[in-house]
């Protein structure tokens, strides 16, 4: 029997046929629920604007308080869109990669970790430009998430959720212990980095925006290039080992892309949990387990989440706001406990 | 048979010493220590000043620096921490998990989130705090106890849906000390990771109330709440009444908990941390919660002693039992992991 036909008897691979048609009509609708969150994050703050105020500010007029205002806005929300999407997609590869439904950057520790890591760097190191950053949250980030990986699969049974999920916790917590020890006697000159601590898109510009740019790039195409990867391993290692695929290599690979976009995500927005959770197991029942269409769509849904979650810390606490890392934590910490609750005890 | 019973006999007798000699040295570890914590400070003074002003007389200076300021700092140290070693080995005793301490489950982020609640947003204080911090803590405890529940409660997803419920809370605290009017970094540290600053007898009596009430209960479900341990269906075989110890158990330790939050915040991995540490210092098969009190007051006292005059700057005790706790943590993680999940 060849590959191809062993492949095509995969459910994913057999669902893939018969829901083409209304997966991308639901592409399509992903695609236009991010473009209202995004025009909800211009339109929407202390200040309400106007459709001819968005234009306005929409084609770079600031000559009204409106339109500025808007063109004020654009760049949390691209910061917010990029984050959002970035921690959705690396949180669906982690999934993938565990098989863990319970996988989240945020809840693993390792946002926390490349945080940690870029404070080091900024107290100790004397790091003071900003695309360095980038590099010591990825590499943070790295570092936690092979050490998260190694505590939560030691020991019988392998990396169990419970396991994983404990391992990040306590990982993640002692990671924000460091944190508060080395930002407190230097509060006062890194206040500008209290979001750290929190997580949020308040602080946006465009020079930090760009820098991350090319990682967030990179790490979405790795991610993306693993999806055939991730739907075998999803078969079991030696289901995927008999079909061929280097299980080791899948991910490692996939790992990676996703540790580049947590710690670019982090480098950029603070920790933010719960994202990378939540997106992905919504996308699952949308348009079914196949990667190849399960991380586009969790890139998207990441992405517009985000924005939302934004949008709304703006909403509630007028003419203040909420951090977005609040607002997230708020949301999506019911949902992981209803997941909690779904999950069969035998497979914690 | 009798050679059998005669081993078990030497072997219990063995542990019983060694459980003993290690209360021991632990309780004088604190008293000295206390102590020196009386005594040392910007000014020192000797033993016998401290002493004249424990007992009530008047010496010039020492009566304020060691009577108002020293003395309550360093008692709600030695009670905070007791307080959190003995609450967080019940709990991690009772769902025979060692990470399934008060602070990694939610439970003091809910005492702290109601704690910082009532007093950035409605403005009490005092033992008003108190009591609304044990509220909170038990509407906490049994919320989290409430949603594990399905057709009985496993441990694991206790656990689990705790860490949903801790992550929740932390935002909330977040929240609340940035709507603060001013970001008042001292009251904000206290409420995330603690802190002994503000230490004064308002705050001690009522922590020192809880823990003459809730200590003795604790101590008399010592023994059912080791049987446990086996597991709920060998326990009630045994005689255990094992609903009765679970809800007892549970509603001292949490008001443990919950005044020692109010009191000092949720110091950072002392609930966690104490029981184990016991764990290894006794061996096994005796009880823990003594022990591992006084591993938690020996941890504050001592950790609030290196972030006062050890490093460049005054660090909140918090922090650095987060600090010195964080590799310790990572080590427990990785041993209990190995060994298949017990103390």
């Amino acid at each position: 029997m060849s590959l191809t036909h062993e492949l095509e008897v995969l459910p994913a691979a057999a669902a893939t046929r018969q829901r083409v048609a209304p997966r991308t009509t639901l592409l399509l609708v992903a695609i236009g629920l991010v473009c209202l969150a995004a025009i909800a994050s211009v339109a929407i703050g202390v200040r309400t604007t106007g459709w001819h105020d968005i234009v306005l500010g929409l084609s770079g007029d600031d000559s009204t308080i409106g339109s500025a205002a808007v063109v004020k806005r654009i760049p949390r929300t691209v910061l917010a869109l990029l984050v959002g999407g970035a921690l959705g997609l690396a949180g669906a590869v982690m999934q993938g990669i565990t098989r863990n439904p319970l996988a989240d950057p945020g809840l693993l520790g390792i946002t926390m970790g490349a945080a940690l890591a870029v404070v080091t760097g900024i107290a100790f190191l004397g790091l003071a430009d900003p695309a360095s950053y980038l590099w010591v949250a990825i590499g943070g980030a790295a570092v936690t998430a092979v050490l998260v990986y190694l505590l939560g699969s030691m020991g019988r049974g392998g990396p169990t959720p419970l396991k994983l999920t404990l391992a990040g916790a306590a990982t993640s917590a002692a990671c924000s212990s460091l944190v508060s020890a080395i930002l407190l006697p230097r509060i006062d000159v890194m206040n500008e980095f209290r979001f750290w601590e929190i997580g949020g898109v308040g602080g946006a510009d465009w020079h930090r925006i760009g820098l991350a740019l090319p990682f967030l790039a990179v790490g979405l195409a790795i991610c993306l290039v693993s999806a055939r990867g991730l739907n075998l391993l999803a078969l079991g290692d030696d289901v995927a080992a008999g079909l061929g695929q280097d299980v080791t290599r899948t991910r490692l690979v996939a790992g990676a892309g996703s540790v580049i976009l947590c710690g670019a995500a982090t480098a950029i927005a603070g920790p933010i949990a719960f994202v990378g959770l939540l997106v992905p197991h919504l996308c699952r029942q949308l348009v079914g387990v196949d990667h190849r269409w399960l991380l586009p769509t969790s890139v998207l849904l990441g992405a517009g989440w985000l924005t939302a979650a934004d949008v709304l810390g703006r909403l509630i606490a007028r003419p203040a706001e909420v951090d977005v890392g609040i607002v997230a934590a708020l949301l999506g910490a019911p949902f992981f406990i209803w997941l909690v609750r779904r999950t069969k005890v035998r497979a914690l | 048979m009798s050679a059998v019973l005669a081993d078990l006999v030497v072997g219990r007798r063995r542990r019983v010493r060694r459980r003993g000699a290690v209360v021991a040295v632990l309780a004088a570890l604190v008293v000295t220590i206390f102590a020196v914590s009386l005594m040392v400070g910007h000014t020192y003074y000797p033993l016998i000043d401290v002493w004249h002003v424990i007992v009530g007389d008047v010496v010039p200076g020492a009566s304020f620096t060691v009577g108002e300021l020293r003395l309550p700092r360093a008692s709600l140290a030695v009670l905070a921490g007791f307080a959190f070693g003995i609450g967080g080995v019940t709990f991690q005793t009772m769902l025979r998990n060692p990470l399934a301490s008060p602070d990694i489950i939610g439970i003091s982020q809910g005492a702290s989130a109601a704690g910082v609640f009532a007093i950035v947003v409605l403005g009490y204080s005092g033992p008003t705090v108190s009591v609304v911090a044990v509220v909170a803590a038990l509407v906490t405890a049994l919320l989290i106890y409430l949603l594990a529940w399905k057709d009985g409660v496993v441990g694991t997803r206790l656990v689990l849906v705790g860490i949903g419920i801790a992550a929740m809370l932390h935002s909330v605290i977040s929240w609340v000390l940035l709507r603060a009017s001013q970001w008042d970094l001292q009251v904000a540290m206290r409420w995330l990771t603690g802190s002994l600053n503000h230490a004064s007898w308002d705050v001690v009596i009522p922590l020192l109330v809880a823990v003459l009430a809730a200590t003795p209960v604790l101590l008399s479900q010592g023994r059912p709440l080791a049987l446990l341990e086996l597991g709920d269906d060998t326990a009630a075989a045994l005689g255990v009444p094992v609903e009765r110890t679970r809800l007892v158990s549970i509603v001292a330790a949490v008001l443990l908990i919950a005044c020692a939050t109010a009191a000092a915040g949720p110091i950072a991995f002392v609930a966690f941390l104490a029981g184990p540490i016991a764990a290894r210092l006794v061996g096994p098969g005796a009880s823990l919660l003594v022990p591992a009190g006084l591993v938690g007051a020996l941890i504050v006292l001592l950790a609030d002693q290196v972030g006062q005059w050890a490093l460049g700057t005054r660090y909140p005790v918090g922090v650095v039992t987060g600090a010195l706790g964080a590799p310790y943590l990572v080590y427990l993680l990785a041993r209990t992991n190995k060994s298949g999940g017990s103390l």
